[in-house]
């Protein structure tokens, strides 16, 4: 229940606006990959044409092909709709649905596509998800009350929850630690360490550390100055990447010598 | 225990030096109103004189002394809490006066029996001149008035609501700020500006050019009203749906939802409580209009319970002909009084929706709480 992702040339535009260019990185199924890079160099860009959720932003547009399993993203006639259902995102700020329960936020991917599900199938999903997500022995008890009165540690593992129940292919989440403190971000990297035996896992983080700690390989990505687009520097397995780049310019962001 | 509690000091603590009293402001208060009452005593007595002449004494008074003992920086504090306090009586004085006025004089018609059961049907000069010569029982009520506001009001609702609603969804969900999302916007705001009676003239002219002339009935009057209602509707959803965090939307794209199931079943619903809440004020907004009314729905005095055919009533036309047209013109008191209780049923109305529209808004409120 995973498949790889393949990109090759890939260019993001924001209108005129060239903000990544010419990107390919092969990303290995069932595997943590990390992206790392200073702010604004296209990081989070780059993961939302994964699954094509930058095409919510108005004027941003691709040029290349992301294959998963072989099947290109942007092909014709190919609807988001049915991408984003096979690569799942955690955001930054955790998102529960406010209007909606602890149980029912994780059922939201079913429910607000109207499929049909029996209360015992629902309650096995649930349950599966929430374990999934270790969120299930803190929550088990009040499944009903709102997802809003988690705290943020625990609403961000409910967000995962969401995501892998609709059982996708991928996981795309974006910095999913930065709100939190250390001991929630922990939480959140064991369980990023569990779904890889399932899932395919693409992280984008700001924190070093934690792309050492849980990713299989790691891309570093740079950008030339402001107004310049975002370019992969160099990708290659996570101690690689931070004992012995290749690129000067990898050298000088792990080791905190940047700029 | 003991020890650690601070000793109990006689002077003043040198953080608090330089200040007035607590009492201060209520001081100047009693000394403004007694030499105010004073001052009005010499050259005669009136209220409106002794509230304005107080205030402008406990004002400066105040300030004066604030001023020689706390210095400028206070003084000027206190010179704006008085300006702050005096425009807040002063808007408040309008309206506890209407509410006060209409209580007055609208609770004897209201307790009248058979006020709210009972229509104009009937009801002549003769009744009222003996109610208001013998003192018989004013007769006559508002039950046709109150089933045609009521009417007229919940079908203009049912235009409005999907009307403005699409709209606003439209402007905020796939408008992507175009050129048709702005010009829609511009025309909701020459819209919210236009006169209540042209709304009425629009809608008489509408049903006459396609129905036929003389097309009084209380749907034209409801036409006439969304008109009034819509760029409300608009507006106010238009607020509450661009308050939905962006990060909502996304998470349900994320899960794979189509962009109209997420406006639906996740946008919506977080914004429900401020659309409900609109929409109550909008009702409340239209549901006191006259001129739109007169010119559309026309009047009549017996109960019309269908609102597609025949003249229909209304608590504001109701209220403007007994008060132009006494039903005896010899004996207006029976007609003025009706038309007070008409008024007061009218506000107790507009308070009703208010704070339903309150009471909706906090049980759809997102629900927070562990």
């Amino acid at each position: 229940m995973s498949k790889r992702i393949d990109v090759k040339d890939l260019n993001v535009y924001y209108g005129n606006f060239l903000a990544v260019e010419d990107v390919t990185i092969n990303i290995e199924a069932k595997s943590v990959t990390a992206f790392i890079g200073p702010s604004g160099c296209g990081k989070s860009t780059f993961l939302r044409t994964l699954n094509r959720m930058h095409e919510v932003l108005p004027g941003a547009r691709v040029e290349g092909e992301v294959l998963l399993d072989g099947d290109n993203l942007y092909g014709n006639g190919v609807d988001p709709v049915t991408v984003r259902s096979q690569i799942g995102m955690v955001f930054q700020r955790p998102n529960p649905f406010p209007t909606m329960s602890i149980r029912d936020n994780v059922l939201a991917g079913v429910r607000l596509n109207n499929r049909k599900i029996s209360k015992g199938e629902a309650d096995a999903l649930v349950e599966r998800s929430l374990r999934g997500a270790n969120l299930w022995n803190e929550v088990k008890d009040r499944l009903e009350k709102p997802g809003s009165g988690l705290s943020g540690g625990q609403q961000q593992r409910l967000c995962i929850a969401r995501a892998i129940a609709v059982e996708p292919q991928v996981i795309l989440m974006d910095e999913p630690c930065s709100a939190l403190d250390p001991i929630s971000t922990l939480a959140i990297e064991d369980l990023i360490n569990e779904l890889k035996d399932q899932y395919t896992v693409v992280i984008v983080t700001h924190n070093m550390q934690q792309a050492a700690r849980v990713s299989d390989k790691t891309a570093f990505f740079n950008i030339a100055g402001t107004g310049k687009p975002g370019k992969l520097i160099e990708f290659g397995n996570t101690h690689t990447i931070f004992s012995n780049p290749t690129v000067k310019a990898t050298e000088d962001y792990v080791s905190g010598r940047f700029g | 225990m003991t020890s650690t509690l601070t000793p109990v000091r006689s002077k003043r603590s040198a953080l608090t030096r330089g200040q007035l009293p607590k009492y201060a402001p209520y001081a100047v208060l009693a000394a403004a109103l007694i030499i105010g009452a004073a001052v009005l005593a010499l050259i005669g007595f009136n209220a409106l004189g002794w509230g304005v002449l107080s205030a402008l004494l406990f004002a400066a008074g105040l300030v004066g002394w604030s001023a020689a003992v706390e210095g400028s920086r206070k003084a000027k504090d206190r010179l704006a809490t008085c300006l702050v306090l005096g425009a807040f009586l002063v808007a408040l004085l309008p309206l506890i006066s209407v509410i006060w006025t209409v209580l007055v004089n609208g609770v004897p018609g209201l307790v009248t029996p058979g006020f709210l059961s009972s229509s104009m049907n009937g009801v002549t000069g003769v009744y009222d001149n003996k109610a208001a010569e013998d003192g018989a029982p004013v007769v006559g009520g508002i039950y046709h008035a109150l089933l045609g506001t009521v009417q007229i009001t919940l079908l203009a609702t049912v235009i409005s609501v999907p009307v403005g609603l699409l709209t606003a969804i439209y402007l905020v969900e796939y408008g992507n700020d175009g050129r048709l999302a702005r010009a829609i916007t511009f025309f909701v705001d020459v819209m919210t500006g236009i006169p209540s009676i042209v709304a009425g003239l629009f809608a008489a002219a509408f049903f006459f050019a396609v129905v036929g002339p003389g097309t009084k009935t209380g749907a034209v009057a409801a036409v006439a009203l969304s008109v009034l209602m819509i760029p409300v509707v608009v507006r106010s959803s238009e607020e509450m749906l661009k308050i939905v965090p962006n990060e909502l939307r996304e998470a349900a794209y994320a899960l794979g939802v189509r962009k109209w199931r997420t406006i639906l079943k996740v946008v919506i619903p977080t914004a429900i409580s401020g659309i409900a809440s609109g929409v109550t004020l909008a009702i409340a907004r239209v549901i006191g209009e006259t001129a739109p009314i007169l010119v559309t729905a026309g009047f009549a005095t017996s109960i019309n319970n269908n609102v597609f055919g025949g003249w229909m009533a209304s608590l504001p036309t109701f209220i403007y002909t007994q008060i132009l047209n006494p039903t005896s013109p010899s004996n207006p008191g029976p007609s003025s009084q009706r038309a007070w209780g008409a008024a007061l049923v009218l506000i107790i109305l507009v308070m009703i929706l208010n704070l339903g529209a309150r009471l909706i808004a906090r049980i759809f409120a997102p629900k927070t709480g562990r």
